[in-house]
Formats: C-alpha cells, structure tokens, sequence
C-alpha cells in the first residue's frame, strides 16, 4: 500500500499508457471488412466527436464563404472581362481540340468493344462543401458536408475538375471525411500516362505523394502524367492524379526507386468536391451529344477540306458585342455547314506561283524571259523593303 | 533579513483553475487546430493542443493531473483524425507527466524558462510519436523529418508564449 502511494505519480502514467496501448493493438488489427476501416466502437467514437466538432465547422465555413463571396463577386471584379474573353477563346480552342480527337475516341471504343473489354465511366455525382480537416500534418483527412444520407458510402472516390483528391474513408449521416491521396495510409492504383507502366501510389508521412513499388526505369522522366488505372476497384479509369516531380532510388526500399508526384489538386486549398456516387459503362449522355455533335463537327471540315466550295465566301458569323466569335453549338446529329478554309498565305512565292506569270497578250514573241521577281509587289511588309543598289562613287 | 519568495510553497500547490476554462480552453484549443488550417494551410505546424496541455501541465504542477490532461487532449486530437485512437493521447500523456513534474520543481513563470520548455517538449512529443508510430504500431515508412520538427518547435514556442500570458489571467488562486 505504501509502494502505491509513493509510487502513485508513475504508476498512473503507466497505467494511462498501458490502456491506451491496448487500446492501439486492439485497433490495428487487420479490419475484416476493407471499406470499414475502423471497429464498430472506434467508428462510433469518431462519429461523436466529428457530430461535436462539425456544428463549429459548418459556421466557420459558412463564415468564411459569405465573406470571400461577397469580396469576390461585388468587390474583386478586376480582369474579370479579359478572363472571360480568355475563357471564351479557350472553349473554341478546346472544341476544335475535341473535335480533332474524336476520331481517336471512336477508335478506341470500336477496338474495345472488339475485346470485349467494358470501360467504367462516371456516370453520377454529388458535389459537396469541404467544412474542415484534421488540422495535423499527420492526418489528411477532409470533412465535407454531404454524408449517407445523400447517397454517399464508404470507398466512393472524391475528385474536383482538376483530378483526383481522395476517397472516403468514414460516412457518417451528415458528413463524411474524406481521405485524401496524401495521406500516409492512403493508396491508389495508377498509370504513367505515356509508358504505360502501372504502379501504385501512396502517401507520405511529410504529406507528400509518390510511388515506391517500381523499380529503376529509364522510360520513367520528370513531368510524365500519371492517371488512375482502374485496377484498385476504386478510381474510375483515366483520372489525372499529378505528375511526375523527381525519381531517386529509395534508399529504405531497395532496388526499388521512390518516384515523387506532385498531385494536379492543390489539396491544400479544396473546397469544393464532386463525390462519385457510380459509374456505368456507357457515357453519360450529356457526353455522348456532346460526342455525336464534335464527331458530325468533324466530318464536315473533313468534307469541306476534300470536296470544292461553290461559294468562296461565306458569311462569318456575327461577332458579339465583345468582339469574340460565339463558339459553335450544333445539334446533336445536324450537319453543321462549316465554310470553307481559305488557302494559306504564299510565305516562298516563285515563277510556279498562282498569278505570278505575265498574261499572254503581255508576252512579246522571242522576247526574252521577264525576271520573276520572288516577292509580289505590296507582299512585303512595311518597314522591310529590299534595299536598292546604290551607285558606287567614282575611284 | 528574511527573503520572501515570490510565491509560497501553499500558492505553487493551490493553482487551480474554473471547471469552464479547464474545459473550454482544451476544447477551444482543439477546434482551432481544426480551423485555423482551413484559413492558412500552412498553419498546420502549429500544435495548440501541446501548448495548452504543457500549460495546464505545469500551473497545475501535479504530475496525475498533468497526465489526465494530456491524455484526455490528445485522445480528442485523435479521434478527429484518422490515426489511431491512442497515438497522441500517449505522447502527450508523457508530455504532461513530464511537465508537471519539472513544474514542481523549478519557475515556470519566468518567460525563458517557458520558452525553453515549450520546445524541449515539442520535441519531446516529436520523439514519442516517431516511437509509437514505428516502433508501436510498426509502420515502416514512417519517417521523421528533424529539421521539420526542429521549426516546429521554433514556431510553437514563439506562439505559445503570448498564450502562456494570456492563460495566467485565467488562474484561480486561492
């Protein structure tokens, strides 16, 4: 009894260290079921403290937001037109970049459906608020507001419009935390986008996110994209994760070589998320108008290139206000007329060039040849007019 | 002439606090370090549940409380995260045994002494985490950075000095 007491300072530490480590073996064996990572009683005990920390998330979230939009949509204006011309001109870039590619994607659909093989495309989603983290540069772990009452289960992956951002990981009613791909306990099965090679992707315990089950390969350079494979049964196929940053040899990990990717999301700064909620294996049907229309797009240049204009000149379409040119936006499966491409400008005019030789009536018979010149006049820009011989004084 | 000390043996032993601030403080000091990296990221370094258990740690100078409270801080830290249930909750429990412990012993008031504490035992918790987490639970690509650990500490001691003045408002002497 008169060890207990002197000793009561110690052994209560030893105590409180004896549960709790208890506690941890109880929790780190292998869970039965993957998409329920921790016990019934662990997960009912997050659940509570996410339930008490959450109302406090939601109003600094709601807080926050309310503020920085009111500042960005009434204050901060600024170059909100050039963006908009910016955005504008990309959409057309990408259209005909879409439409370029078209013929590619059908290719690629005809020879999957030769293999029999069975594509899974998203086909729908829940987007969701981000309202808080961990707060620890050990856990990387998002709450967003959406939970299974929205349709969300465990495993479903969380992704924004610029790739991959996690999965999530614990569902409770209202919420849901989302593991995010930099997490140390978090795992992705991926592929480098140009040599093919699949590998697995994991985070780091400094944050970071890399692959580490690949040996040394020469294929292998910074700035290669890597993309979701499919083959984890979690990501969709084709999803960008991040690009390639650095490959070193892992000096804890040998022969293998430790390849660091710098995640496309900046995963620090989410606040909006989509959450897949399925996929099917056709396309999503606002794809595949979108498909039909780029590919009757397509087919039309291809026509207008190999086939004769009757009309030379066709009328562009109206510029708006702006000066920009409305995109356009053909019905699914309409011909859209596409005018006719103008031959490029002549950059190395010769004696063979359209409109460069003298008419017959000017041709003198036995004449001598009239010196082509090889710049028609007025092709020159100003500013760069050939210089004239000049007369030589006398010696 | 007799010199007084500037505190009695029975004021180091009777510091105490209300039931709200021993309560709120840790729970406010959670919910920020929830917060405050959704504002600023990189606000991730901070530790403000560490700086409020070495607080109460060595105001309260009672190495059973100081592990309570250490325990009981890093078990909510834990369960807010996806690390076991247990990780924090043991290396602070160390921390605060350890801080109460010295508390007893030498002024914690003085505000160099704070500091030194402050990062002596940030990196005393760096220490117990990398334990627990490879040689506990044996994850073995767990590693340490210490130039990390070393900045952390940096930077949570400079925050938890103004802290540390602000908390002593919130004694209750008796």
């Amino acid at each position: 009894m008169e060890f207990l007491i002197r000793f009561k300072n110690p052994l209560f530490l030893l105590a409180v260290l004896l549960i709790q480590a208890l506690a941890l073996a109880v929790q780190v064996r292998t869970p039965v079921d993957p998409s329920a990572p921790d016990g019934g009683g662990v997960r009912l005990i997050r659940m509570w403290a996410t339930s008490t920390v959450t109302p406090f998330e939601r109003a600094a979230s709601a807080i926050g937001s309310g503020l920085h939009n009111a500042w960005a949509d009434y204050v901060d204006l600024r170059h909100v037109r050039q963006q908009n011309l910016a955005l504008q001109r990309q959409l057309t870039r990408m259209r005909i970049e879409q439409a370029a590619i078209v013929e590619d994607a059908l290719e690629g659909k005809r020879l999957q459906a030769m293999l029999g093989f069975r594509e899974r495309y998203v086909g729908s989603t829940v987007a969701a608020q981000v309202i808080g983290a961990s707060g620890s540069e050990q856990s990387h772990v998002l709450t967003i507001d959406k939970g299974s009452r929205d349709g969300l289960r465990p495993d479903m992956p969380v992704i924004t419009q610029d790739g991959v951002v996690g999965k999530l990981r614990d569902v409770f009613p209202t919420t849901a935390q989302v593991l995010e791909i930099d997490d140390q306990t978090s795992g992705a099965g991926v592929i480098l986008e140009s040599t093919r090679i699949r590998a697995i992707l994991s985070g780091t315990t400094a944050g970071g996110v890399q692959i580490d089950n690949l040996t040394a390969d020469s294929r292998i350079k910074p700035g290669e994209q890597v993309l979701t494979s499919g083959g984890d049964q979690v990501y969709p196929r084709g999803l960008p994760v991040g690009t390639v940053v650095s490959i070193a040899p892992d000096p804890h990990h040998q022969p293998y070589t430790a390849i660091v990717v710098r995640p496309t999301v900046d995963l620090d700064r989410v606040e909006e998320v989509l959450v897949i909620t399925g996929t099917q294996s056709d396309l999503p049907t606002d794809v595949q108008q979108d498909l039909t229309a780029a590919q009757a797009q397509h087919a039309a240049a291809l026509s207008a290139e190999r086939l004769p204009g009757i009309y030379d000149d066709q009328p562009q379409p109206a510029a708006t206000a702006n000066g920009a040119t409305p995109p356009p936006s053909p019905a699914p499966g309409a011909t859209v007329p596409t005018p006719v491409p103008h031959p490029l400008p002549i950059l190395h005019p010769d004696r063979f060039t359209s409109g460069s030789t003298p008419a017959a009536s000017e041709l003198t018979p036995g004449g001598p040849n009239t010196p082509q010149s090889t710049t028609p006049p007025g092709s020159q820009p100003d500013g760069q007019k050939s210089p004239s011989p000049q007369p030589q004084p006398p010696e | 002439m007799v010199t007084r000390s500037y505190m009695s043996r029975r004021e180091v032993e009777q510091q105490s606090f209300s039931l709200a601030v021993a309560v709120l403080v840790p729970v406010g000091a959670i919910l920020l370090q929830v917060l405050l990296p959704r504002l600023l990221p990189s606000l991730a370094i901070l530790d403000l549940p560490l700086i409020v258990t070495l607080f109460f740690a060595v105001s309260r100078r009672s190495p059973i409380a100081g592990t309570a409270t250490g325990a009981t801080i890093g078990l909510l830290q834990d369960v807010i995260t996806t690390q076991p249930i247990g990780v924090n909750g043991m290396a602070k429990a160390v921390v605060g045994y350890a801080a109460a412990s010295l508390g007893s012993r030498i002024d914690v008031d003085n505000t160099a002494t704070r500091a030194i504490l402050m990062f002596g035992f940030s990196l005393l918790q760096s220490a117990l985490l990398y334990l627990i987490e490879r040689r506990l639970l044996g994850i073995r690509g767990f590693q340490i950075l210490w130039l990390h650990e070393l900045l952390r500490a940096a930077v949570n001691t400079l925050v938890a000095i103004p802290i540390f003045l602000l908390l002593d408002h919130a004694r209750r002497r008796e």
